[in-house]
């Protein structure tokens, strides 16, 4: 363990309308097993002594599942991970003494600034709310193991459903596309028997609400999936755009 | 002063209660379920699958969340799994012996008749969750299949793989948005219920800040139910999400709704150690880790020694001078013995010297046998996520050096007040899930959390909820203009404007860490009378410091100073309850353990003559004053209560 001193450079901006800009701050020996998020609120805590207003951002589970922290690093969101991981998830033993570390938001016509780095990601819900469901009611459905699903198709959905709705994949996307997010949930229930009834409404519901909210195409420089967290792959794009195609010749 | 507590549990042996009551209860029509509204505070597992099996059924339906997302609701960190009595394993299970392992492992405090339903509806959970395409964990002929947790003998957890608690929620959280789009729930995000509005002695609405713009609205429902977990975070450092807080709870509370058992604090043994003073939680390693690995620490204190100072590694310890010691006090559990079990014996353990990492608090848990029995590969496909979640903390991979854990504060079982139908003693206001206090007695087992949220959410509530509306169907929707909202408003903002205007020096964050302190040294995992006295009034004086040397900055909209601080209020009221509640309950039991009462190898030694209650605590109209203790006596029926035994 040792302890590190750098520059932070963060993003200030007061409601979607403000223009916004970067103030700085020297931070000096940061213990290197300090995760980011913990060092952020050293900065907070310093900012407060001087009687500043604090730096806002997004965060709550602080490990690396709940979606919540969305900061863009040096340039990458989530900044630079050996694997998948999540601004939560990343150490200070990742950068060097005497770095400048730059902390942005998310950037994206889909994901209004609220306040510095704190964005809106309400279009996320509003997607899944369009169909990423089964349409079914609670109650006593047939018991759970009248469904035999193959072990491989299984275990697949169970990675496609891994994805945390974070929206580094927007961000990372020069075309602000939310593709890789879309896939994520389409190809969950299209590897399903449970989700094969609504695949076809489902495929082009979401879609046409993506693209609604204003988020833009997919042109395959697999951007996202070299920033996801959760390691989606675009194989779930392909597959969306299977699903998709299907329907629309079923139309 | 006594008051009679009414569970108003239903006739009959246990076993048909429920079935009884649902065929006897009063039911509302479709027509005039479109007429009522019901609001649904928290959208983890038990508000998500309430708000949505309500909505379903054609109630109106208002839920709120403080997150941006109701995805984002701490249910999604729970990692291990969920129990069912399905006895897919063929190994003997059954909904009686999953009912009896639940109530033997809260220590024979949880209320039989809510523990007996828990068990009966969990089945329908996993047809449920299949039909909604959770991927759960399958075999290769295409079956679920299973895991064993901690405190029982069968194999009974269904799990996706270390992250059953996010499946489960987006399965919940799924189903949520399929009744947004039907119109039937409306979302409201990034909005905190701060007080209760109640009206001629029913809740009939809540009073919530817009975390975006900062206003206070008003919301009017005829009914309210409150999902919005557990109190942990009084204790700083814990296992829950950063923004977790009991201030829902607490303000139903100061409204006059009873709390119950607030002792009762699990403390979780695989945790990753603390390892600074900048922490800012901590994060636990799934305790189906247990499954494989083994919790060893040096049976030499010069090795303990020599790992402390760092000259030794885990790997260079042989074999023989490995202290299993779980496997040796217990040896029908071994590694598998209860949560609070094996807090306590990591603790003994290290209060001994035996510690293993340099602040002297940490044990080993170790994969090595596992690995070499079953392949790296095997031990990676059922735990990987996790051992990289490990190696992401600490630099070390468990691959190649044994885990190093310690216990945590993880769950709360103790909770607002509920009778049989969940309903609170404020007419019309509703607990669910962890925010409750039912089901798990002393102790809560692994795997319970996620069937206890989705039962009272899917199962339970949508039927009780019922029986209380069934006699409002004439009551019209309610006005927000109303005096009640008034002056409900009206206190919320003079507290508020109280807190803004302390303008003192120290942060939120400051001050709740030194809360955490008081919290963990003096009310942690062992009590004693004289320590819960002294930190009572440490937490006393830690609240003037509060009140003088707050420092918030003066901000409209966005502020995020401000929701930390009005939670931290409440903490300190938390703590208060706490600190009181194990103070009054002379004995120990599960996660609640007084040093003075032990027996002489050190396990719990319960007061079944004196403390077979559940202790609820009635709010006296101010902070200053002290609670007013009423006691629901528990009554057994269908379970002999006994001393706890792990060993044989």
């Amino acid at each position: 363990m040792a302890n590190i001193s750098f520059t932070i450079k963060y993003w200030k901006q007061n409601g979607p309308k403000d223009k916004g800009h970067f103030d700085t701050h020297e931070m000096k020996n940061i213990p290197d097993d300090t995760s980011f998020l913990e060092m952020l609120d050293i900065l907070n805590e310093e900012l407060i002594e001087a009687g500043k207003e604090p730096f806002v951002f997004d965060h709550d589970c602080r490990e690396g599942i709940c979606g919540m922290c969305s900061l863009y690093i040096n340039g990458t969101p989530h900044g630079k991970t050996s694997r998948g991981a999540t601004t939560c998830q990343l150490y200070m033993r990742k950068f060097k003494n005497g770095d400048t570390i730059t902390v942005e938001p998310w950037r994206s016509a889909g994901f209004p600034v609220i306040k510095d780095c704190m964005v809106d990601r309400s279009a996320f819900d509003k997607i899944i709310q369009a169909g990423g469901y089964t349409t079914i009611r609670t109650g006593q459905p047939q018991d759970a193991n009248a469904i035999l699903i193959p072990k491989a198709d299984a275990d697949e959905a169970m990675d496609c459903a891994s994805c945390i709705g974070c929206g580094a994949c927007v961000a990372a996307c020069k075309n602000g596309s939310a593709m890789l997010f879309v896939s994520s949930k389409v190809s969950q229930l299209a590897l399903l028997p449970q989700g094969r009834v609504e695949a076809a409404r489902r495929a082009k519901s979401m879609i046409a609400k993506m693209d609604e909210l204003g988020f833009g195409n997919c042109t395959n420089t697999r951007a996202c999936e070299a920033v996801c967290p959760k390691c989606e792959t675009i194989a779930n794009i392909a597959r969306l755009n299977r699903e998709f195609i299907k329907a629309k010749l079923a139309d | 002063m006594s008051k009679t507590i009414d569970s108003r549990i239903p006739e009959g042996p246990v076993a048909e209660k429920w079935t009884n009551y649902k065929a006897h209860q009063k039911l509302v029509n479709p027509k005039n379920k479109r007429k009522l509204d019901i609001i649904v505070v928290g959208t983890g597992l038990a508000g998500a699958s309430a708000a949505a099996s309500l909505g379903e059924m054609g109630f109106h339906v208002l839920n709120f969340c403080i997150q941006d997302s109701p995805r984002r609701a701490h249910s999604i960190a729970a990692q291990g799994g969920i129990n069912a009595a399905k006895n897919y394993q063929n190994d003997g299970d059954s909904v009686y012996r999953l009912f009896y392992d639940t109530v033997k492992g809260g220590d024979y405090r949880a209320r039989e008749a809510n523990v007996y339903r828990l068990a009966e509806v969990s089945n329908s959970i996993i047809d449920q969750c299949v039909a909604q395409g959770v991927p759960f964990a399958r075999e290769y002929g295409g079956m679920l299949a299973n895991r064993s947790f901690g405190g029982a003998q069968v194999s009974r957890t269904f799990y996706a793989k270390g992250q059953t608690g996010q499946q489960l929620l987006l399965g919940a959280y799924s189903a949520l948005s399929c009744q947004v789009n039907a119109g039937t729930v409306k979302l409201y995000t990034r909005y905190e219920m701060l007080d209760l509005v109640i009206i001629d002695g029913r809740a009939r609405g809540i009073i919530a800040r817009n975390l975006v713009t900062g206003q206070l609205e008003r919301f009017a429902a005829h009914a309210v139910v409150i999902a919005t977990g557990g109190y942990g975070n009084t204790y700083f450092l814990s296992t829950n999400a950063m923004g977790c807080n009991c201030s829902a709870a607490i303000a139903c509370y100061r409204k006059g709704a009873y709390f119950a058992n607030p002792s009762y604090v699990q403390i979780h043994p695989t945790c990753i150690p603390v390892h600074g003073d900048k922490q800012s939680k901590l994060t636990l390693m799934s305790e189906s880790l247990r499954n494989d690995g083994r919790i060893w620490v040096p049976k030499k204190l010069e090795d303990a020694k020599a790992l402390q100072a760092g000259t030794k590694k885990g790997s260079d310890i042989p074999e023989e001078d490995r202290d299993y010691y779980l496997e040796r006090r217990y040896p029908a559990f071994g590694n598998l013995v209860p949560r609070d079990v094996a807090s306590r014996a990591a603790k003994e353990r290290c209060d001994k010297g035996f510690g293993v990492n340099n602040t002297g608090l940490a044990v080993f848990l170790d994969f090595s046998e596992a690995i070499r029995d079953f392949g790296k590969d095997t031990i990676a496909a059922r735990y990987g996520n996790l051992f990289d979640m490990y190696e992401e903390i600490t630099d070390v991979s468990p691959y190649n050096e044994p885990m190093q854990i310690f216990p945590a504060i993880h769950y709360t079982m103790g909770g607002i007040w509920v009778d049989y139908e969940l309903m609170t003693s404020i007419r019309g206001l509703f607990a669910i899930g962890e925010c409750n206090f039912s089901d798990h007695g002393a102790n809560r087992l692994g795997a319970s959390a996620l069937m206890q949220g989705l039962a009272d959410g899917y199962f339970v509530l949508p039927y009780t909820i019922q029986n209380y509306l069934a006699d409002q169907i004439t009551v019209p929707r309610f006005s927000t203009s109303l005096p009640e909202f008034d002056q409900t408003e009206k206190a919320v903002k003079a507290r508020i404007d109280r807190l803004m205007g302390i303008k003192g020096k120290s942060s939120v964050d400051s001050i709740h860490k030194e809360l955490g302190h008081i919290m963990w040294e003096h009310v942690g995992m062992g009590r004693t009378a004289e320590g819960l006295k002294e930190g009572i009034e440490m937490i006393k004086k830690l609240r003037q410091k509060f009140y003088t040397d707050l420092f918030i900055p003066q901000l409209d909209g966005v502020n995020t100073e401000l929701e930390k601080a009005l939670r931290l209020e409440d903490f300190f009221l938390m703590g208060l309850l706490i600190a009181n509640d194990a103070l009054s309950r002379n004995e120990s039991c599960g996660g609640h353990f007084r040093e003075e009462y032990q027996t002489e190898e050190g396990e719990a030694k319960r007061d079944d003559e004196n403390y077979f209650y559940v202790g609820c605590w009635e709010y006296q109209g101010d902070d200053e004053k002290a609670p007013v203790l009423y006691k629901e006596p528990l009554v057994y029926e269908a379970i002999k209560v006994q001393t706890r035994n792990y060993k044989s």
